[in-house]
């Protein structure tokens, strides 16, 4: 009687059923501006944006240990920058929204130089303080109409269903096109450096990583993504405001999904967002209440489960949609059968 | 620009920057203690600012008395929120006190909207708040504005002196140096942290009851209050209430000068005073470690 060697794998049976359902999601979602409701096209736009931004904030928070505060700042460029280039500088608006991600990292490599001096909770109240600078310097443009903003005049070229349907499948790329790169990028050597650092910082110095590097290309990263997560958004509802685009109400949802999810994985962000999108949906209308227990349920759950929704099935079930690791599979013959 | 014009601005600046040093001397406290952030500094500020609204209203309270009620109440509400929360969320992750903190401000931010609106309030300091006193012709200062200008300048020296003269203080300072051997020593870390957090939401307690008489507040107002504080931490350098009483100076007078030149300019000036500070003295200006 023989037995087959142990195999190393990555691919697990969850991993195979997720890429499965994602590629026929993704084929159904191409097709919907031909028969959904322009109301779910723009929720799906809405989602697509809050999704980036979580799986941005856990590369950074979660994975990078830089703990931020002030992501707005870079939905504030994403969209001003889209303003700029398709009302003021005749670039093809759909274009821009990835344009307006490669200004965000521009302007965050200067940026990171002056927060980068900051560790802990002070770089999270830092990188505030830069999201703030930014919306006064913004609302003293008189030609973005200052304080109270502007319209992206851009698209008025563009049929109703034109616009919306490319938003949407803008919207599309983004969220499939970035659960794919933020997969392969955790298994690289890039990011098996930044889960070391996520495990811990001085082990992963010891073992020849470059933190500050790393860490400041996950910081470039991560603002290009908010910068193409804001410029979608505005696209979607066409008018912008230096309050609505730096302001700090982004960043309790941007943290409420990625704690909720399960931070430092692939999958939380993803559960964070459907989930924070759905309560939002049935809840929104309690304002104040609604928020309150946002608050509270960030508390419980970073003291109480701080692995999160999806910490808690991983623990649970063993399940790995999008594996990252790989590991041993020893096929033991069960007794009786017969392998010659 | 004449010289009464200028010494007005460097004046009603300094005068602005005590309030600034006010909200600041917990902040650097606690991160000097436990290198803990809380994100919810500042609407502890507004949070002590509405129950002096209230006092002041439902009772009929006067301002000053009000203080009688919200600075033990402060205390007990710090000691409480460190002892029942944050000590859980202390370790070398930044991530678990940073999410909580901020939990606790959209928490304390929604609750007073949801009791009080959005509406902007005052308390009513039965006329303080507008009289003055006439320095030289045409230069006059306000006596509220120095009263707080002398309960912060008290409030640095307090926490100087409790800092390195007090067995309390010693024992704060054992903690911050090493907290694992100062648990073998006898020090009891979590009282101590609860009793650092108790100080300084005390001290919040004070200067939202200032803030409230000085101007309108709101229940949104906390966040900016926070950057204010954390600024003039970082201006006046860690590790120092001296400090980090003229890091709050620096940030008021720098925002009072952006005023003068225009009033959309104001908090930015300040905020790059900020920058220019960080990038160029990246200790602060008056770091402990440098004398």
């Amino acid at each position: 009687m023989t037995s087959t060697p142990p195999t190393i794998e990555r691919e697990t049976r969850a991993s195979r059923v997720t890429r499965r359902s994602l590629q026929a999601l993704f084929l159904v979602s191409v097709s919907m501006p031909f028969w959904a409701e322009s109301s779910t096209l723009r929720e799906f736009s809405e989602f697509a944006c809050l999704f980036l931004m979580a799986q941005m904030w856990n590369l950074l928070g979660g994975y990078g240990g830089l703990v931020s505060i002030g992501q707005q700042a870079y939905v504030g460029i994403g969209a001003y920058a889209l303003i700029g280039l398709g009302n003021f500088a005749g670039v093809n608006p759909f274009l821009a929204v990835g344009l307006a991600g490669a200004c965000a990292a521009l302007v965050s490599i200067p940026i990171s130089q002056i927060v980068f001096r900051l560790q802990g909770g002070y770089f999270a109240i830092g990188t505030w303080a830069m999201a703030e600078i930014f919306r006064l310097l913004v609302a003293n443009v008189a030609a973005v109409g200052g304080g109270s903003g502007t319209s992206l005049t851009a698209v008025r070229g563009y049929s109703k269903w034109a616009r919306e349907s490319i938003t949407f499948w803008i919207a599309v790329a983004v969220v499939f096109g970035s659960l794919v790169m933020i997969h392969r990028l955790l298994q690289s050597r890039f990011g098996l450096a930044l889960t070391a650092i996520r495990d811990s910082e001085a082990a992963s110095e010891s073992q020849g990583i470059d933190v500050r590097r790393t860490k400041f290309l996950v910081y470039v990263l991560s603002a290009a993504g908010f910068g193409v997560a804001g410029a979608l958004y505005f696209l979607s509802i066409l008018r912008v405001s230096p309050d609505a685009a730096f302001g700090v109400q982004w960043s309790p949802v941007i943290i409420f999904m990625v704690i909720i999810g399960g931070v430092g994985t692939i999958e939380g962000p993803l559960i964070g967002a459907i989930l924070y999108f759905a309560l939002s949906k049935l809840l929104g209308d309690y304002g104040t209440w609604y928020l309150v227990g946002l608050g509270v349920l960030a508390v419980i759950v970073t003291i109480r489960f701080p692995g999160g929704l999806w910490g808690f099935v991983e623990q649970r079930f063993g399940l790995r949609c999008f594996p990252v690791e790989r590991r041993v599979v020893a096929r033991i013959p069960l007794s009786g059968e017969d392998h010659a | 620009m004449d010289i009464l014009s200028v010494a007005d601005t460097l004046v009603q600046g300094i005068l602005l920057g005590s309030l600034y040093a006010l909200f600041a001397l917990g902040l650097s406290l606690m991160f000097g203690v436990m290198r803990l952030v809380n994100t919810a500094h500042g609407d502890l500020v507004i949070l002590a600012g509405f129950f002096g609204v209230f006092l002041n209203l439902v009772f009929g309270v006067s301002a000053f008395t009000t203080l009688i009620a919200v600075v033990p109440l402060a205390f007990a509400l710090g000691y409480g929120l460190q002892r029942g929360v944050l000590n859980r969320t202390l370790s070398r992750d930044p991530l678990p006190s940073l999410v909580v903190t901020f939990g606790l401000s959209i928490i304390i931010q929604n609750l007073l909207l949801q009791l009080f609106s959005a509406d902007t309030r005052s308390i009513s300091a039965g006329g303080l708040e507008s009289r003055s006193i006439e320095i030289v012709p045409q230069l006059s200062v306000g006596v509220l504005p120095v009263i707080v200008f002398i309960t912060a300048l008290l409030a640095s020296a307090g926490f100087q002196w409790l800092f390195s003269s007090t067995r309390i203080g010693r024992a704060f300072r054992a903690t911050s140096d090493d907290g694992e051997a100062a648990l073998l020593m006898g020090i009891n870390n979590e009282h101590l942290y609860a009793l650092a957090t108790g100080l300084a939401v005390a001290v919040l307690g004070v200067a939202g009851i200032f803030q409230g008489m000085r101007t309108t507040i709101s229940p949104t107002d906390g966040p900016a209050q926070l950057i204010y504080a954390f600024e003039s931490v970082i201006i006046g350098g860690m590790g120092s209430f001296w400090g980090t009483f003229l890091g709050g100076i620096i940030l008021g007078v720098a925002q009072a000068v952006g005023f003068r030149f225009d009033p959309g300019w104001g908090i930015l000036v300040g905020h790059l005073v900020f920058v220019a500070v960080l990038l160029i003295r990246p200790m602060g200006l008056f770091p402990r470690t440098s004398g």
